[in-house]
């Protein structure tokens, strides 16, 4: 804008320029000032001048000569401030002699300084601002949007190993689609989970049968052969026959207690009563390695509100391990106690201990003491017994006594 | 001899060291042994700006004034020219004020005072307007006994070609050579007016008396020696018009101009901060109630009301007339209009 006014005002001077006589007048216009008073306040410097020599004007402004009839814009310094220049040269003749008029007109750009400067100051605090209310928003927004699926996430992660139930945290319907995707998924996992644990089941179940042929068989062989080496291999057949057995009959115990703790079946019993069932249950069992089941002072009245079947179980897995790393002709100590909050069961015998490896390595499955000899085993009943415990809120510990011999707790609330 | 001494030692006075410009009157107020002294170069006469110098000290006791006038031509030259030092110069020559500022000569004066100022009343906060004065023609009564009042140029004219012999010798206006407010004056009145070269013609055929200034002409026209003074500071005007009944004060209806009387800040100022007070002082013109009459403030709008009133703006434009070829050209025609009898 400031370079159109200055070419118009230095257009209107040259215009002004006439031959006079022998001379150049000229009348400079009073519209070719007022018009760049018009835009600022910035001051204005022109010089009029003739084959180089000024005519009228400030002596010092500086000027180009333009031979062609265009305006030259420059910008430059000139008495300790920046102007802009327009120059324009003209020829006349006077006296029949060409004559060069040069007209410039200068302003400085004190004005447009400022103008711009506050433009560009106005330009970077909206730039600031929005950029301030984006930054807020979008975070406002993104925290509002990813919340659901934060509480989602936090809903899936507090959940147990063995929660597999359909996810319900209300979600945007943006996030509906993940969840929909996530049940289905926790569906397909159950199933297959189920389809594994009945897997297992059956082929302990299957294999299990034939098992108890192969032995009946073989101890009637047993009896008819005669040749000692012959007995002692019959000897070892069975015996490996009764620990397949025994083991398939684990696999079988711990994919029921599995699929028990899931589902289980709460029922009030006496816990007094369920043990010295099951310790009688397996008398027979002890009486094989000449162990007795000794069952210790019960408390007359333990209500226990529990899965019962689940509780014989781990009991009978405990019982059972004592048999198993008892040497023959020992005893075997259970005893059930009370105090405000748990019932517990203990079980003491005086086989081989525990050589002090901690409960929850053993408690693994297929994980076995580091002592455990020649004995076969599977590694799965404390497995059972702690699985079990868990699903009634209680705990399972074991310690070595002082003298020999392991003592395992089953320790379960009220 | 003690005359002559005495009028050698008030020479010496008034041309102060190395000043070779003209000036009229000096006078300090306040003590010698004042804190600051504030030098002020003014064309504004010494009785119409007394009672801003005594009000302004009576705010600032610890300060001094001095106070010297001259010519708005003088007052170029000093400034201009001669860089001499002054803290303040009150110039009733617009254009030569805008030349100061447009040159860089001066510095800013930005305050809250100025702030309240219409922006046509300052130009880059250098050139800062504190009055708006017309310019009127000023009759005797008795000189226009008989006649009308003229209310324009052209009645004005029309009336003096039918009675040459009554206004012969008897017109006056400003020496326009001389004086920066009568060719302010005059350059304007010849864009507004197309009145102005016919009435420069006959003011040529009556043998127009050339003045320095307004208060010369009202004096004479008072004492008698004139019946028309063209082109007068109304304000001074309206300050004798109730002393002198004998004089009547025309504002042309055709074309009035204002001018701005304006207060710039030099560069060279050694109190440019009490300069800068004094000029707030005086665009509030807060005179008291004991100090007489202060020059017409500027309002909050221009006087437009009236079409025929042309307040002077500053800007840019008015160097157009101060340009040396266009100065040079109006000067001889005006010349060539008002001193036809002496070519005679």
């Amino acid at each position: 804008m400031q370079d159109n006014i200055l070419a118009a005002s230095t257009t209107s001077i040259a215009e002004a320029v006439r031959a006079e006589r022998n001379t150049l007048g000229l009348e400079l216009p009073y519209a070719a000032l007022s018009m760049l008073g018009a835009i600022s306040d910035d001051r204005v410097f022109y010089r009029v001048a003739q084959n180089g020599l000024t005519l009228t004007g400030y002596d010092d402004l500086p000027i180009d000569v333009s031979d062609e009839a265009e305006i030259l814009f420059k910008t430059e310094a000139f008495r300790s401030a920046v102007i802009r220049s327009a120059t324009l040269t003209r020829k006349i003749s006077v006296d029949g002699r060409l004559n060069d008029v040069t007209v410039t007109v200068a302003q400085t750009r004190e004005g447009l300084g400022e103008i711009s400067a506050r433009i560009s100051l106005i330009a970077l605090l909206v730039g600031l601002g929005f950029f301030v209310l984006a930054v807020s928003l979008s975070a406002f927004a993104t925290g509002r949007t990813l919340r659901p699926l934060d509480v989602l996430a936090n809903a899936v992660s507090r959940r147990g190993p063995s929660d597999l139930r359909p996810v319900k945290a209300e979600a945007p319907t943006e996030i509906v689609p993940l969840v929909t995707a996530l049940n289905r998924f926790i569906e397909r996992l159950e199933t297959s989970l189920t389809r594994s644990e009945d897997f297992i089941a059956e082929a302990a179940h299957r294999v299990r049968t034939p098992l108890a042929t192969v032995r009946a068989q073989a101890e009637i062989a047993l009896r008819r052969v005669e040749r000692p080496e012959n007995k002692t291999a019959l000897r070892q057949m069975i015996r490996a026959v009764d620990e397949s057995s025994r083991s398939a009959g684990q696999l079988l115990d711990h994919a029921m207690v599995t699929f028990r703790a899931d589902h289980m079946e709460f029922d009030t019993v006496d816990l007094s009563a369920l043990v010295a069932d099951t310790v009688e249950r397996l008398a027979p069992l002890g009486d094989l390695k000449d162990i007795s089941l000794r069952l210790g002072t019960m408390p007359s009245n333990a209500m226990l509100k529990c899965d019962p079947i689940l509780i014989q179980n781990a009991l009978r897995n405990i019982i059972d391990n004592a048999i198993k790393y008892s040497p023959g002709d020992s005893d075997i100590d259970i005893a059930l106690t009370a105090d405000d909050a748990h019932y517990t069961i203990t079980v003491r015998d005086e086989g081989i201990g525990f050589s002090d490896m901690k409960t929850s390595e053993l408690a693994r499955r297929f994980s076995r003491g580091p002592n455990v000899g020649e004995i076969v085993g599977s590694g799965l009943g404390l497995t059972i017994c702690k699985e079990v415990a868990i699903a009634h809120g209680g705990t399972l510990e074991m310690k070595d006594n002082p003298g020999r011999g392991g003592c395992v707790s089953l320790v379960l609330p009220h | 001899m003690r005359i002559t001494g005495l009028a050698a030692l008030i020479w010496c006075a008034l041309s102060l060291p190395g000043w070779s410009f003209e000036i009229e009157e000096v006078k300090r107020f306040g003590m010698d042994n004042a804190d600051v002294q504030l030098k002020v170069l003014s064309t504004a006469d010494l009785s119409v700006f007394e009672p801003y110098i005594i009000a302004f000290q009576l705010k600032n006791q610890r300060i001094a004034v001095d106070y010297t006038v001259a010519s708005s031509t003088e007052v170029m030259k000093a400034i201009f020219d001669e860089q001499i030092q002054f803290d303040l110069v009150i110039s009733s020559a617009m254009d030569l004020q805008t030349k100061l500022a447009n040159d860089g000569f001066l510095s800013d004066h930005n305050s809250e005072a100025t702030r309240r100022l219409p922006p046509w009343a300052r130009w880059r906060d250098q050139v800062i307007a504190f009055t708006q004065e017309p310019a009127v023609i000023v009759l005797s009564k008795k000189a226009f006994a008989g006649l009308p009042i003229p209310e324009s140029r052209s009645e004005l004219i029309a009336l003096l070609r039918e009675h040459p012999e009554r206004f012969k010798g008897r017109v006056g206006t400003y020496d326009i050579r001389t004086s920066g407010l009568g060719y302010l004056f005059a350059t304007q009145d010849s864009r507004n007016s197309e009145s102005f070269w016919p009435l420069m013609e006959v003011f040529g055929r009556l043998d127009v008396q050339l003045y320095c200034c307004s208060g010369a002409m009202i004096d004479d026209l008072i004492s008698g020696r004139l019946s028309i003074a063209y082109n007068v500071l109304g304000s001074y005007a309206e300050r004798r018009v109730a002393a002198a009944d004998n004089i009547a004060i025309v504002t042309p209806a055709d074309v009035t101009s204002v001018m701005l009387r304006t207060a710039v800040i030099p560069k060279n100022a050694n109190e440019p901060v009490l300069a800068g007070q004094f000029i707030d002082f005086l665009i509030d013109g807060d005179l008291g109630p004991e100090t007489g009459i202060g020059l017409p403030r500027i309002g909050i709008s221009q006087k437009t009301s009236d079409a025929a009133i042309r307040p002077i703006r500053l800007g840019p434009e008015l160097l157009v007339f101060l340009d040396r070829l266009r100065r040079q050209n109006f000067l001889a025609n005006w010349a060539g209009s008002v001193e036809q009898a002496i070519g005679q």
